[in-house]
């Protein structure tokens, strides 16, 4: 029950773009067209699924103080939480590099509709956030850690597809001068974020 | 000669080239953290120090880096900047009040668009003072619009400035209400439309077709 309740809120109620604004910069560049922000929904899904519990662990049994106590008991003092961004973002790049290698080796066809976008994940801010809200949340397992991962990177998913819909329509609008392209794209992104809002009164 | 192009690589990120409205970089990382005006400013700080000093590093180490390899070498760069700007501002955070929930947004510094863009535009390329203008430049390019953004939050959503209250107390006995939608997070996007909106308007060189 625990476990979904964790995964409705982190899809609607903690929605990486709408209440935190993590991977605006992609979610606003690559939002042109649904085909394409489907291809990078589904990478930043697969992305964050994989290298969230992978840090989880990192972090509860290398970095968090006390964590090394399981090696020797004498370490229960070391505190290498300093070392979390660093060992982080390693993770992620490392990860991503892994991805873009398999992918391109076993699934041809995939590769060839996500290409670009898998190295951009690198820098996305969404999953290295998740890695820090997990670090801040102090989540008791591996388990509840990757139904986090897979509830935020189905809301930013979700979130993209919309936005890249809507722009895709609005093509036909007629916006103000000085509002086409990226001006009218953040009042709609507001405007969808307070939709959104409804969520947060629920608790589950 | 040298001097107008180093007053340019300062300017230029300032208002034509501005990192937020102009080009679109380093959104992520910075609206949750303009609800009130201090911790924007320490935002703005903090990634104006990275950005130089990330930049200052990468230009240094320019003719090392093998070109395969650069954007592990750059993100090693950034990630050490953060940790010691977080480190210092740590050690700050009982003195000064600083909100411990800034915490993840100066971590997301490192995936800040703006730091990884000015070192793939420009350090990589370039002698290492102009890079070094030039990443504090942007950075304070994007701080500005970050306490703008902040200032109208925290003045129409809390009626505060530095959390002194602005507002007479007579304008909320008259029947003005602070207006709690400023405070959420959809506010900060439409505000920065209008920003964009204005920008734009006054220079129609950046609008779009």
């Amino acid at each position: 029950m625990e476990y979904i309740s964790l995964f409705v809120k982190s899809i609607f109620v903690d929605n990486m773009i709408f209440a935190y604004f993590l991977g605006m910069c992609s979610y606003l560049a690559v939002s042109k067209n649904v085909k394409t922000a489907n291809g990078l929904g589904l990478a930043v899904i697969f992305v964050l699924l994989c290298t969230l519990p992978l840090n989880y662990l990192l972090y509860t049994y290398v970095l968090k103080p006390g964590a090394l106590s399981w090696l020797r008991p004498e370490y229960a003092e070391v505190d290498l939480s300093f070392l979390a961004f660093i060992i982080f973002i390693a993770v992620i790049a490392a990860f991503t590099q892994l991805v873009e290698m398999i992918v391109e080796k076993f699934l041809p066809a995939l590769y060839s509709s996500l290409g670009i976008y898998l190295p951009l994940i690198a820098v996305n801010c969404a999953i290295l956030g998740g890695s820090l809200f997990m670090q801040q949340r102090d989540f008791v397992n591996v388990g509840e850690s990757a139904v986090y991962a897979l509830g935020s990177g189905i809301g930013w998913y979700l979130a993209i597809v919309a936005l890249a819909a809507i722009r895709e329509k609005m093509a036909y609008s007629n916006v103000p001068k000085g509002l086409k392209g990226i001006g009218i794209t953040f009042i709609t992104v507001g405007l969808m974020g307070m939709a959104f809002m409804i969520f947060m009164g629920i608790s589950l | 000669m040298a001097n107008s192009n180093l007053k340019e690589t300062i300017l230029n990120p300032i208002f034509k080239g501005n990192p937020i409205t102009v080009l679109v970089l380093g959104i992520c990382s910075s609206l949750a953290v303009t609800v009130e005006l201090k911790g924007a400013l320490v935002m703005a700080l903090s990634v104006t120090i990275v950005t130089g000093l990330s930049s200052l590093v990468c230009s240094l180490l320019r003719k090392t880096i093998p070109n395969r390899v650069r954007i592990i070498v750059q993100l090693v760069v950034v990630a050490l900047m953060v940790i010691l700007v977080d480190q210092v501002l740590k050690a700050f955070e009982a003195t000064y009040a600083i909100d411990k929930s800034l915490s993840v947004y100066i971590g997301l510094i490192i995936t800040n668009c703006i730091v990884m863009g000015r070192i793939e535009a420009f350090a990589l390329g370039n002698k290492p003072v102009p890079s070094l203008l030039d990443g504090l430049a942007n950075g304070a390019g994007y701080g500005m619009i970050l306490i703008i953004v902040a200032f109208f939050r925290e003045l129409l959503g809390s009626g505060t400035i530095f959390g002194f209250s602005v507002v007479p107390d007579a304008a909320y006995a008259a029947g003005y209400m602070n207006n709690g939608l400023v405070i959420l997070p959809p506010f900060a996007l439409i505000l920065l439309g209008l920003i964009i909106w204005i920008h734009r308007s006054i220079d129609k060189d950046l609008q779009e077709k």
